[in-house]
């Protein structure tokens, strides 16, 4: 029988804005607001609910992750159930040890050797000075970092310093563990790692509370997923349900974008973007985009200022946020390098097929006067969906490794001895 | 092999986060003592980390107060011949120094220790308490080497106390308890404004001078002493003298700091238990 062991009830969180380029107030304006005059204009405050009315009750044992787009208020989640911060109204109920990984390595200190920085981060973690000394061997061990221990941890590499971070925290065991995407930081080897040791943890049979970008990692980790959007619990299920629910999602409303009120449309005040769209080459947007197919990247932006000298340029991010690739007109032939007249521009790229390994795409967008002077950037244009073919799962039956997949031609030969 | 971890020991309750209500500041001691552990890590680290690729190292500990000290002795005992209560000037001086030295160095690490902190008051949970108190702790090495000195010091001239030296714990605890209530109050409201930290030289200057560190309280009398009383610093140098190096006994008007001592301290709790609720969000 399954117990609660976190229970949040009708919890919400109001951050308080208005005051962003200066996060904290000055006693003059302390004073001004308190005889009354602060609320003549400048110092205006704006209300932002992170969360609202949240209820959720999570089992001991049960491993859950929470997805969302930036902003959705999962991490001001975690930040409640680890009491890092208080909710605004409502209450958060744990039961048992609550241990939080929001960050790997929070305090270690530049100038401490790599031993004092793994007795003072496990105490940060909340680990006891007997219980650190009986895992030290196994730390250092993990992290490999035997033959650097008394030297400060300002000479290490950084993969050094991650390695070490990670070790600590991943010897770190509370009842519950509320661990927020920061352990999908760093190389591909350390986020395997990290993966790994989550899974681990989530067999012994520990509550975890997990929030990732990563949706494979939320998918094959997690039993359930939630889904918060906008400050909601939108959607609360099996990981895999709610996973493919927002990748769909999203698929509404970043494959194809399109914006009839140039009021309203972004871009400056010479240029205004009318649409952004991704589809698989001779398919429209809501097709799906395989590994093995070409993908077509369409933009669609009016220009009222003639004679400028425009081009668009694209990043294109993995889930890992790593810049798979810049695309930018350099080889077009009828506009690129000549300058515009007024009107509408109609661009389009098109990426080859067996490029992208499978995963969700991220497409920054930037328009790019004389070649040099970026005058917009959306950082999240669009977003896709690029799946595995469903007879290309890898002989082990797992997500191919790498950033790209491109078909590789193979040739074995054998001279057998005779 | 768990049960090492950290946490509340509430085992089988449960832990609340809740929107706190009410004025009555609430401290959670055993909560408290559940996180020394975290409290002696962070105090460790500033222990090491203060005199960590300095040449001189610990010696700065004797140097400082030493040397100022010899300042004021050739200066104000010398030159202006400030009385002492009797007792050589240097002796006089340095043992109020001793004092001095522990209040104002602590008082300013402990305003900062929130702030300097940051980075864990974003991203871990611990009773934020624990901060002020942990930054109390390192400057008790340095006090400890100074008061060693002062032995010296007493030998060297040949000052003798008497059995009011049993009472020398006393006034060191007089001493944090006071150094915690300003710097604990100057923590939580240097979170949301920074303007302690420029007041905070300043203020230190002006205490300096309201407390009988370079010269007696005895200079001071009538109506006005009450008033001067009320700096809880004049109680604790006039009594570690009387106790350490065998000054007259302090007058019954220096337990005045003791009130001012409470209010403050009950007044900088309630603030800090108020304020904590913000700390992460606006630090």
């Amino acid at each position: 029988m399954a117990n609660t062991v976190i229970e949040v009830r009708d919890v919400s969180k109001r951050y308080r804005l208005g005051t962003e380029n200066l996060p904290y107030r000055t006693i003059r304006e302390a004073v001004l607001g308190w005889i009354g005059r602060s609320s003549s204009g400048e110092t205006e405050m704006r209300d932002v609910w992170a969360l609202r009315s949240v209820d959720l009750a999570i089992n001991e044992g049960s491993v859950v992750g929470i997805i969302g787009r930036n902003g959705a208020g999962k991490t001001t989640l975690l930040k409640i159930l680890c009491r890092i911060t208080e909710p605004t109204t409502g209450v958060a109920r744990m039961r048992g040890r609550v241990g939080a990984l929001l960050e790997v390595g929070t305090g270690f200190h530049p100038e401490l050797t790599g031993r004092e920085n793994v007795f003072l981060n496990g105490a940060i973690l909340g680990m006891g000075k007997a219980e650190i000394r009986r895992k030290f061997d196994e730390i250092v061990t993990f992290a490999d970092i035997e033959r650097f221990l008394d030297t400060p941890v300002k000479r290490y590499s950084s993969g050094m310093h991650m390695r070490l971070a990670f070790a600590v925290a991943a010897h770190f065991e509370p009842e519950i563990l509320i661990v927020d995407e920061v352990l999908a930081v760093g190389d591909v080897a350390f986020q395997k790692k990290s993966l790994g040791k989550m899974d681990e943890v989530a067999r012994e049979g520990r509550t975890v509370v997990f929030v990732s970008h990563n949706l494979a990692a939320v998918e094959s980790l997690c039993e359930r997923g939630i889904l918060i959007d906008r400050g909601r619990i939108v959607e609360d299920g099996h990981a895999r349900d709610v996973v493919s629910r927002y990748v769909r999602s999203f698929g509404a409303g970043s494959v194809e974008r399109v914006w009839r009120d140039s009021e309203k449309a972004p871009g400056t005040d010479t240029i205004k973007l009318h649409s952004a769209r991704v589809r698989p080459d001779g398919g429209s947007p809501f097709d799906p985009i395989t590994t093995r197919t070409p993908i077509v990247l369409e933009f669609e932006y009016s220009n009222v200022e003639p004679g400028a000298f425009l081009n668009l340029s694209l990043h294109l991010f993995n889930e890992q946020g790593v810049l798979v690739l810049n695309a930018a007109p350099v080889e077009e032939k009828n506009w690129y390098g000549r300058p515009y007249p007024s009107g509408l521009v109609r661009d389009s790229c098109r990426l080859p097929g067996d490029l992208l390994n499978d995963g969700t795409y991220r497409v920054e967008l930037l328009v790019v006067k004389h070649q040099t002077e970026v005058v917009y950037r959306d950082d999240e244009i669009l977003m896709f969906e690029v799946r595995d073919e469903p007879d290309e799962q890898g002989i082990y039956g797992g997500r191919w490794q790498g950033v790209v997949r491109p078909r590789v031609k193979w040739k074995t030969n054998i001279h057998p001895i005779e | 092999m768990r049960r090492e971890t950290r946490v509340d020991r509430r085992l089988d309750g449960w832990v609340e986060n809740r929107a706190a209500s009410g004025w009555r500041p609430r401290v959670d001691l055993r909560q408290l003592w559940d996180f020394r552990e975290l409290a002696m890590a962070l105090a460790r680290r500033d222990v090491k980390l203060r005199y960590r690729q300095t040449l001189l190292g610990v010696a700065w500990a004797v140097i400082q107060p030493l040397l100022a000290a010899t300042i004021f002795a050739a200066i104000l005992g010398r030159v202006i011949k400030v009385p002492s209560e009797g007792l050589p000037y240097i002796v006089f001086v340095y043992s109020g120094l001793c004092i001095w030295t522990y209040i104002s160095t602590t008082v300013d690490a402990t305003a900062r220790s929130l702030v300097d902190k940051s980075e864990l008051v974003r991203k871990i949970y611990f009773p934020r308490l624990l901060a002020p108190i942990a930054a109390t702790l390192p400057g008790l090495i340095d006090f400890a080497i100074s008061l060693v000195v002062l032995v010296v010091f007493m030998v060297l001239t040949g000052v003798a106390p008497g059995l009011a030296v049993l009472l020398v714990p006393v006034w060191i605890g007089a001493t944090i308890a006071i150094t915690f209530t300003v710097g604990m109050t100057l923590a939580a409201l240097n979170v949301e404004y920074r303007d302690v930290r420029y007041a905070l030289g300043f203020l230190v200057q002006i205490w300096l001078f309201a407390s009988p560190v370079v010269y007696p309280s005895s200079l001071i009398d009538g109506w006005q002493r009450y008033v001067y009383a009320l700096n809880p610093v004049v109680g604790v140098l006039d009594g570690f003298r009387w106790s350490a190096v065998g000054a007259p006994l302090p007058p019954a008007a220096d337990l005045l700091g003791i009130v001012t001592t409470v209010l403050v301290f009950i007044g900088g709790l309630v603030y800090f238990r108020r304020a904590e609720r913000r700390f992460a969000d606006v630090i």
